[in-house]
């Protein structure tokens, strides 16, 4: 790997990444502003300390644990895509995979970012580090996740990384690549099930200390995970030429729907456990569903979660309706807002309420707390718009290092050269067509087929 | 809150309001923030900046603060420092005078400390003598005790509360005060992901103050609620400070980090009894030394009947409840 070919890639990417019509700077400014909005009131949060926060010690843990819990899942998600295409060498999803790690990526720097925000001394996140700092390891399940978390984080910008880059230089990726990727779908396992160890390891919280907790975790996060990025991938296949089949759709649609009924099952296991033989531990479990001693803040928030759980399951077992795209695409929305619900605030604050001494507290976040985590949320989307965008560009054939001589040379954005380059935004070709030609990570004789064309564009179509 | 014997003692409003040296605590605060503002624009300063961290103690100590190394890492020399930039610090902050020591577990001694759910009356004496022997936040409250008032005909927690008011004892309750219970297999110990906390060869469990990250893992992990976290800067008035401090004890905390109770490890090291067990008017509370065959705990443990609060956890407590 040439180091100069290297610093080409990182250029155009940056450039590509950053180039695009009204629509996207307009998106990415909203996003902007309410990271900026998140960044005052995090200073406001170092200012003054966790006190800004509506969390106390009794329920020392609240939005930012709960957001980074679902967040875990939905960074393992990716493996639904990596799994079949990499190891089961399915077609059909082959085309998603880069976006799904794009997704996988995302979410991973929202979960870093959101145990970053509930540190009471981030500024000495450098304890955590082996050599200078003192991390408890193996025995600490925080340690533990902190590794895991980091590896995939890796293992899913490198991974893709090295794909794009080959195909941007137009060579085959060294076969060894699949030994990584395969590596990763153990992996995205095993950071959803530490995440869940981390929980299910302490006996002080029964709520939390049950067997079911892993496997309920998986279960959850491969339905809202993978609905997640069904919509992402919906959205690239309306707004881009990027060609996604209907097939991929039907695929993750039935993965959806299988992980959301034996998400259920399990709900349903955990629901006759508590309630059949109320004990004490039972006090957090009917916090939530029924409200302790005249506390019941989370009421109104699972039933309808739950609700629509049932409901999108039930829907989406129907073999009619899951194969019709566009109605199956609302319920991705209802189920992962469902999940977020009941996996989020609805399994962190219950855990700690009655506390180990039965009291009673309850938990409301603050604006701080609102307004940063909308803030992390915005800085996890617009970093999946970045990658996703520059992925799609790569894939396209219009970012390859054999063509980049005119286009370094081209001032950076005027809309003469804009007119001159082939953007994404083209009319999507005929998917019968060229569907087999977009295949990526193609032998090099395949590429030339999609060779970038010089020229005024027809209509365009912009994100 | 009256003035029975036999009540909290809850400093009053009066006293909290009609203080003389609030307005000197109000002056120390201010002139902080000043030191505060110098500290960040000499910071900023860069390369010229770099020579006045050198030349000014204050800025010196903004350094240290941000690179202090883990407790068990220092040596003699080390220690010396952070004893006296914690002191420094105090008088910075607090315009007061500590001592800070820094005793270390005594050979052949194990503690553990019984108490008499028969004889306590709920008075709260011990929850406030601690407070302000381990000069714990007094605004957010911070306290390591906390009584719990059970209905009789019950032992469990989820029947109490820790809210009373009016005169103690109250006739269809009795009483029973929870704090740290210096597990020997601690759940909190094994949750911190940076080995800020650990256990001590006496079995007391202590926090480095200047290592914790403020993840609050350990705070989840406890089965007895007996972690405090300083969610906001603690605040407390300069008279009240305790001067006499242990390094991992009841030295000032800053803000981020957890703290408990320590047995009160920089009295008891040193032969005296923990705070709360000084002011129990009804002597419900024993300590001593577990490995000392003829010490009054041990013979309790020994001959009373005992409640190991949550036995069923297997978290070994050093902290026995029992009855007469």
């Amino acid at each position: 790997m040439d180091p100069s070919e290297l610093l080409h890639f990182l250029i155009d990417t940056t450039r590509s990444a950053a180039r695009g019509g009204r629509a996207f700077y307009s998106v990415m400014a909203v996003l902007g502003a309410i990271m900026a909005a998140a960044g005052f009131a995090y200073s406001q949060q170092m200012l003054h300390g966790l006190s800004v926060t509506g969390m106390s010690d009794h329920v020392s843990w609240g939005l930012y644990i709960s957001n980074f819990t679902f967040l875990v899942g939905v960074a393992a998600a990716a493996v639904m895509l990596v799994l079949p295409t990499y190891v089961m060498h399915d077609v059909d999803l082959r085309n998603a995979v880069l976006i799904g790690e794009g997704v996988a990526v995302g979410a991973l720097v929202m979960c870093l970012c959101f145990v970053t925000v509930d540190m009471g001394g981030p500024q000495r996140f450098w304890h955590l580090m082996p050599g200078i700092g003192r991390p408890n390891w193996p025995v600490s399940l925080l340690m533990w996740d902190v590794i895991v978390l980091n590896g995939y984080l890796a293992l899913n910008t490198l991974i893709p990384f090295y794909l794009l880059f080959s195909k941007y230089m137009n060579r085959k990726p060294h076969p060894a690549y699949k030994f990584f990727a395969i590596l990763s779908v153990f992996w995205a396992v095993s950071i959803h099930l530490t995440t869940a160890f981390l929980y299910a390891s302490q006996p002080a919280r029964p709520f939390w200390h049950t067997a079911l907790l892993g496997p309920r975790f998986l279960a959850s996060a491969f339905c809202a995970g993978t609905a997640l990025i069904m919509l992402v991938l919906w959205f690239i296949k309306t707004n881009t030429a990027y060609v996604i089949k209907d097939e991929t759709f039907r695929k993750l649609a039935l993965i959806v729907t299988v992980a959301a009924q034996i998400n259920l099952i399990m709900l349903a296991s955990e629901l006759f456990v508590e309630f059949y033989h109320p004990t004490q531990h039972t006090g957090s479990a009917f916090y939530l569903w029924f409200g302790l001693h005249g506390h019941a803040p989370l009421v109104p928030w699972i039933w309808p979660a739950i609700g629509a759980n049932v409901i999108v399951t039930v829907l989406m077992s129907v073999n009619t309706y899951r194969k019709n795209i566009a109605r199956v695409l609302p319920l991705c929305v209802v189920l992962f807002v469902a999940v977020w619900v009941e996996k989020g605030m609805g399994m962190i604050v219950p855990g700690f309420t009655p506390s180990p001494l039965g009291e009673v507290v309850e938990y409301h976040p603050t604006w701080v707390e609102v307004t940063v985590t909308l803030g992390v949320w915005a800085l996890g989307i617009s970093i999946i718009i970045v990658l996703v965008r520059v992925a799609i560009s790569i894939e396209l054939g219009m970012l390859t290092h054999k063509n980049r001589e005119g286009f370094s040379h081209q001032p950076f954005y005027t809309p003469r050269a804009q007119a001159a380059r082939p953007t994404m935004h083209q009319p999507r070709p005929q998917a019968e067509s060229l569907g087999k030609q977009h295949v990526p990570h193609a032998s090099p004789d395949q590429q030339p087929a999609y060779e970038p064309r010089n020229g005024p564009q027809g209509p365009k179509k912009k994100i | 809150m009256s003035d029975d014997p036999n009540t909290s003692s809850e400093p009053s409003a009066q006293e909290l309001v009609d203080d003389e040296d609030l307005a000197t605590w109000l002056v120390a605060g201010a002139e902080k923030a000043q030191a505060t503002r110098r500290n960040f624009l000499t910071t900023m300063a860069g390369a010229a900046g770099a020579a006045a961290i050198a030349s000014t103690g204050c800025d010196t100590r903004l350094w240290e603060k941000y690179t202090q190394k883990h407790y068990k890492e220092l040596n003699a020399a080390d220690k010396q420092k952070l004893i006296a930039r914690v002191e420094a610090e105090a008088a910075d902050r607090y315009g007061v005078e500590i001592k800070v020591g820094d005793p270390r577990p005594l050979p052949g001694v194990g503690y553990a400390y019984a108490l008499n759910l028969s004889y306590c009356i709920g008075c709260r004496r011990c929850e406030y003598a601690c407070a302000r022997e381990n000069n714990t936040s007094r605004d957010p409250e911070i306290h390591y005790i906390r009584v719990l008032a059970i209905e009789k005909g019950t032992m469990s927690v989820e029947e109490s509360e820790s809210d009373y008011e009016g005169a103690v004892p109250s006739p269809d309750k009795y009483y029973m005060p929870v704090q740290c219970h210096q597990c020997d297999h601690p759940p909190c110990v094994r949750a911190c992901p940076v080995e800020a906390t650990w256990k001590e060869k006496d079995g007391i469990v202590v926090v480095d103050y200047d290592w914790c990250i403020g993840c609050r893992y350990c705070e989840a992990a406890c089965p007895y609620w007996a972690r405090r976290f300083n969610f906001g800067a603690p605040t407390i008035r300069p008279s009240e400070i305790n001067p006499v401090q242990g390094l991992l004890s009841n030295r000032l905390r800053p803000m981020g980090v957890i703290e408990k109770c320590t047995f009160c490890l920089h009295r008891t090291r040193v032969g005296r009894y923990p705070a709360c067990l000084e002011v129990c008017p009804t002597g419900s509370r024993k300590f001593g030394n577990l490995l000392d065959p003829n010490s009054e705990v041990r013979q309790i443990i020994q001959s009373k009947r005992i409640f190991v609060f949550k036995e069923e956890l297997g978290t070994i407590p050093r902290f026995y409840y029992y009855f007469d």
